[in-house]
């Protein structure tokens, strides 16, 4: 087990520069997620850490030792893969003692790690198993397998349940963390998936156009995003964006709707702002906070919520309420926010106006 | 496209490449700069001094008759063994995509043919035309044609076509029978059912849909016949009668071995080669437009 | 699919099928008449051949014939003893076929998975070799073998042959689609690349070495110019150079008995592999044509 130190660490391809200078430290026995847009970069970080790509600049450290000429074999990591990447002459037996038996272990120790993991993962009666002749997540706990008995210092996953259907993927990432909970080993996980970040990380790193734009526990992000990317990229279905103008000791939203702007955040407002509100912080037949006029458009029918599609003012807002309150398509509907739950952003920085900072 | 991931070593991939580019070098490209060399050289009849002599080969076979000959022989011969080494392969290849019972039969017993070296189906086809114990020709004799391929050019000719095509109509066959199989069967049901005869729809559907394959065989098969028919030449009418079937490979063997004139052989490798180079490069344009096809 | 077609093909089947397989039957015929020709001739003596027509029936001399040739070879004409020049055949062929898929995957593996100074160079060199077949550079190359002291040995029937731009293609193309992944995975498992060439690319080559060694055996026990050039021994004869040796004179003193047996035992080698590895023979062909 080992703390992972990214120090610096830069990524230049010619002289495009894809990764910004990034300073992280992922602690020990820690489960981080790094979440992000496809090409942002969150998978070239991952491979810098397995030493599969090198750093242009920067220093990785994995337990206090500067890793950055250190071969992938010798830095005491495992690797789990978008694609599986299971050796396909091999059984599932042989793929996952291939790496003990080049590191010359001997056979009884290769035997007994690999029962465990295979115990660990239900993988028991497949041993014998070509991967063709397993299913997606059966050959996804393989290559977990794989990872496992190298008993590594750190667990790297590169979009390991994106191969996967819907379902297999929720049943995965729960044995994901059930596995991390009795492990307990260092993990950096990628994903651009915020679902699974949510559900998975520990901390999670938003990472945009090659930065890490906020690190942070799920629960965290999600309540205090630091940007507009990161108020849009986590929370599902997005934070709603509403185009504001400052006004006094207010924000005009559209068709003449003015909100209150806190008073720790009026010193520092630029002119333009943009106001985000959560679907699921507009309230259908609320008594308290903003009142919002909205016709809703279509309704998307989940179950035990419904999203309402309305407009306002020419800005789409989404609107999440219960499933059995649903409006028909056509109404014009009053909302409510409560003043808390709106998030001030500076529209030109992206950054959000937060109060003391 | 190129690997992302690489292995990191400084003698290792040297190392490996290194048998293919000793065989490379030593048998083929310090022969074939030798072969260049020769060319402008003339060596004395004993063999025992040479001078440098420029384009004085070249002049020479373009002036002379007999290599002139050969060309013409050599594309004779490449357009028959091409021309009736895929028209066969193609009106098989059409039926037996067409039947459905004993189809693999059909092609087991039609493909064998490619196992067997050319100079071997030289030996066969003359035997069987043999003009004084060949069964074939004591039939003809009988319908009253007399056939006598060894003082017959035309004759002999004809032999080493057949000779030679008949190994190729296996790989052509294949080829067909691939090309035509990989045609989507809907595209031959809606002409169907737009009325078209089985014939037309041959030639108006099937035939241009097939005809990369088509173009990549006629290439195949004329540097087949071009390069690879020594054997046939060799093992039956040694280039003659009067050097009807004397085409450029045997005459350049001929004159470089038999009649040791280096230089005149040696400016022959040259001109193959050049014909060689033409007929790869055009074959690879080929093979490009195949990958995107 | 077929049946969908043929179903609407219904309103002319019974003839258009009739006439498909009796062209196909022709084809077969035609294909395998002078097969049957030499088989018989090689089963009948010497006089009765002579005697034309021949009957188109086996005769009864298969084994005399076929013992003569193995053992003894042809009275006239060459005479080396059929046997030796199979062995050589197998022995030439079978060398060929590995020499030429262990330097192309080797050297592939090396074009594929390094990067160093060359490489490309080394690549076009391969390619070049396309270019340059033993047709037109008999003479300089028979002196190099003989320079090497080649003339009349195995090395000399082998090795000139075994470079290979087609089946190092072939291998290029098909490392070229193994995952990446594959190769981190086994950089995190701790393998260097000849560990990763053994373990991994090997085995997943299988099948693409398994067609290519049909197709390269069936080159090598054809080979004709070159081993026609460098053997002067009869006890170094391959099989079809032998066979062109025996016929030395005119039809009628030729011992065309023992010529055809050794016609057959020539060409059924090559023939059987095709039948019984049909399979590896059509993938390796398509293959190699890629």
């Amino acid at each position: 087990m080992a703390e992972i130190v990214l120090d610096g660490v830069t990524k230049s391809f010619g002289k495009t520069e894809v990764i910004h200078p990034v300073q992280a430290t992922i602690a020990d026995g820690e489960f981080v997620v790094i979440v992000g847009p496809s090409g942002c970069g969150k998978s070239t970080l991952l491979r810098i850490i397995a030493g599969l790509e090198t750093a242009t600049a920067g220093e990785i450290r994995i337990a206090g030792k500067r890793v950055n000429e250190v071969e992938p074999k010798d830095r005491n990591i495992a690797m789990v893969f978008q694609n599986y990447a299971l050796y396909p002459h091999m059984t599932v037996y042989g793929n996952m003692a291939y790496g003990l038996k080049i590191r010359k272990l001997s056979r009884a120790d290769i035997e007994q790690r690999v029962q465990r993991a295979a115990k660990i993962l239900e993988l028991g009666p497949y041993l014998q198993r070509k991967p063709r002749e397993l299913s997606g997540g059966q050959r996804q706990r393989v290559a977990m397998g794989r990872a496992i008995v190298r008993e590594p210092a750190a667990f790297l996953f590169d979009e390991p349940l994106s191969n996967l259907d819907a379902k297999l993927r929720v049943q995965m990432r729960l044995e994901i963390q059930k596995l991390h909970r009795e492990l307990r080993t260092t993990s950096v996980y990628v994903t651009h998936d915020q679902v699974e970040a949510m559900t998975l990380a520990d901390r999670m790193f938003v990472i945009n156009a090659g930065t890490i734009e906020q690190a942070g526990a799920p629960i965290e992000v999600y309540d205090d995003p630091a940007t507009l990317f990161v108020a849009g990229f986590i929370g599902s279905p997005s934070m709603n964006f509403l185009p504001g103008r400052r006004e006094a000791d207010g924000v005009e939203v559209g068709g003449g709707m003015k909100v209150p702007l806190p008073e720790a955040l009026r010193a520092s407002a630029p002119q333009s702002l943009t106001v985000g509100v959560r679907p699921e912080h507009l309230e259908l037949g609320g008594t308290e906070g903003l009142p919002f006029r909205l016709n809703v458009e279509t309704i998307e029918a989940l179950g035990a919520d419904s999203l309402l599609h309305t407009n306002f003012h020419g800005t789409p807002l989404v609107a999440r309420v219960d499933g059995h309150a649903a409006p028909a398509a056509g109404e014009t509907l009053t909302f409510t926010v409560l003043p808390r739950h709106l998030y001030f952003f500076d529209t030109a920085s992206g950054k959000r106006l937060r109060a003391g900072r | 496209m190129e690997k992302r991931v690489v292995f990191k070593s400084a003698w290792l991939p040297y190392a490996l490449v290194a048998p293919q580019i000793a065989i490379t070098v030593i048998f083929f490209f310090w022969p074939a700069i030798e072969a260049v060399y020769y060319a402008f050289l003339v060596q004395d009849p004993f063999g025992l001094s040479s001078h440098f002599v420029w384009f004085q080969n070249f002049t020479e076979l373009f002036a002379s008759p007999e290599y002139l000959d050969s060309f013409k022989t050599t594309a004779v011969f490449s357009v028959l063994v091409a021309a009736l080494g895929m028209s066969i392969a193609l009106l098989l290849a059409a039926m037996a995509d067409r039947v459905i019972r004993g189809s693999l039969a059909y092609k087991t017993m039609l493909i064998w043919p490619y196992a067997v070296a050319p100079a071997i189906a030289g030996v066969l086809w003359a035997f069987m035309f043999s003009p004084s114990i060949g069964i074939v020709t004591y039939y003809l004799l009988k319908l009253g044609l007399n056939w006598n391929w060894v003082i017959n050019g035309n004759q002999a000719m004809l032999l080493v076509v057949m000779a030679a095509a008949y190994k190729q109509v296996s790989y052509n066959f294949l080829f067909f029978l691939a090309g035509l199989q990989s045609i989507p069967r809907s595209m031959i049901e809606a002409a169907a059912i737009d009325g078209a005869s089985p014939v037309r729809r041959f030639w108006t559907i099937i035939f241009p849909l097939i005809s990369p394959t088509t173009f990549f065989l006629l290439v195949v098969n004329i540097v087949y016949a071009f390069f690879d028919t020594f054997g046939v030449i060799d093992a039956t009418t040694q280039g003659g009668p009067a050097a009807a079937t004397e085409i450029l490979v045997y005459k350049v063997y001929y004159d470089g071995v038999k009649a040791a004139d280096l230089g005149g052989s040696s400016a022959q490798s040259v001109i193959l080669m050049f014909i060689v180079i033409a007929l790869t490069v055009v074959q690879f344009r080929f093979v490009e437009r195949k990958v995107q096809y | 699919m077929k049946d969908a077609t043929t179903a609407l093909m219904v309103e002319n089947r019974p003839i258009a099928d009739f006439i498909a397989h009796a062209i196909l039957i022709l084809g077969v015929i035609v294909v395998a008449f002078p097969l049957w020709v030499t088989f018989v001739a090689s089963t009948r003596t010497f006089d009765e051949i002579v005697n034309v027509p021949m009957a188109l029936t086996p005769g009864t001399h298969l084994i005399d014939n076929y013992r003569q040739a193995l053992t003894a070879g042809s009275e006239r004409g060459s005479s080396a003893p059929v046997g030796t020049m199979l062995m050589n055949s197998a022995i030439v062929a079978f060398c060929i076929a590995v020499g030429k898929i262990a330097i192309s995957i080797i050297s592939a593996f090396a074009i594929v998975y390094f990067r160093f100074p060359l490489r490309k160079f080394f690549f076009w060199m391969i390619f070049l070799t396309l270019m340059l077949p033993v047709e037109v550079r008999i003479i300089p190359t028979f002196e190099v073998a003989a320079d090497l002291k080649l003339l009349d040995s195995y090395q000399g029937l082998i090795l000139p042959l075994i470079a290979s731009a087609t089946a190092t293609f072939l291998f290029r193309q098909f490392f070229l689609t193994i995952p990446d992944e594959l190769v981190e995975a086994a950089r995190i498992d701790g393998a260097g690349p000849m560990r990763f060439f053994f373990d991994v690319v090997i085995p997943l080559s299988r099948t693409h070495v398994a067609a290519l060694f049909v197709i390269l055996f069936i080159y090598g026990w054809n080979q004709y110019l070159w081993p026609l050039l460098i053997t002067q021994k009869e006890s170094m004869y391959t099989v079809v150079i032998g066979i062109k040796r025996m016929i030395a004179a005119g039809d009628a003193s030729n011992e065309w008995n023992i010529i055809m047996a050794t016609a057959m035992l020539a060409l059924l080698p090559p023939a059987l592999v095709v039948i019984l590895m049909q399979k590896w023979f059509v993938k390796g062909l398509v293959d190699s044509e890629k």
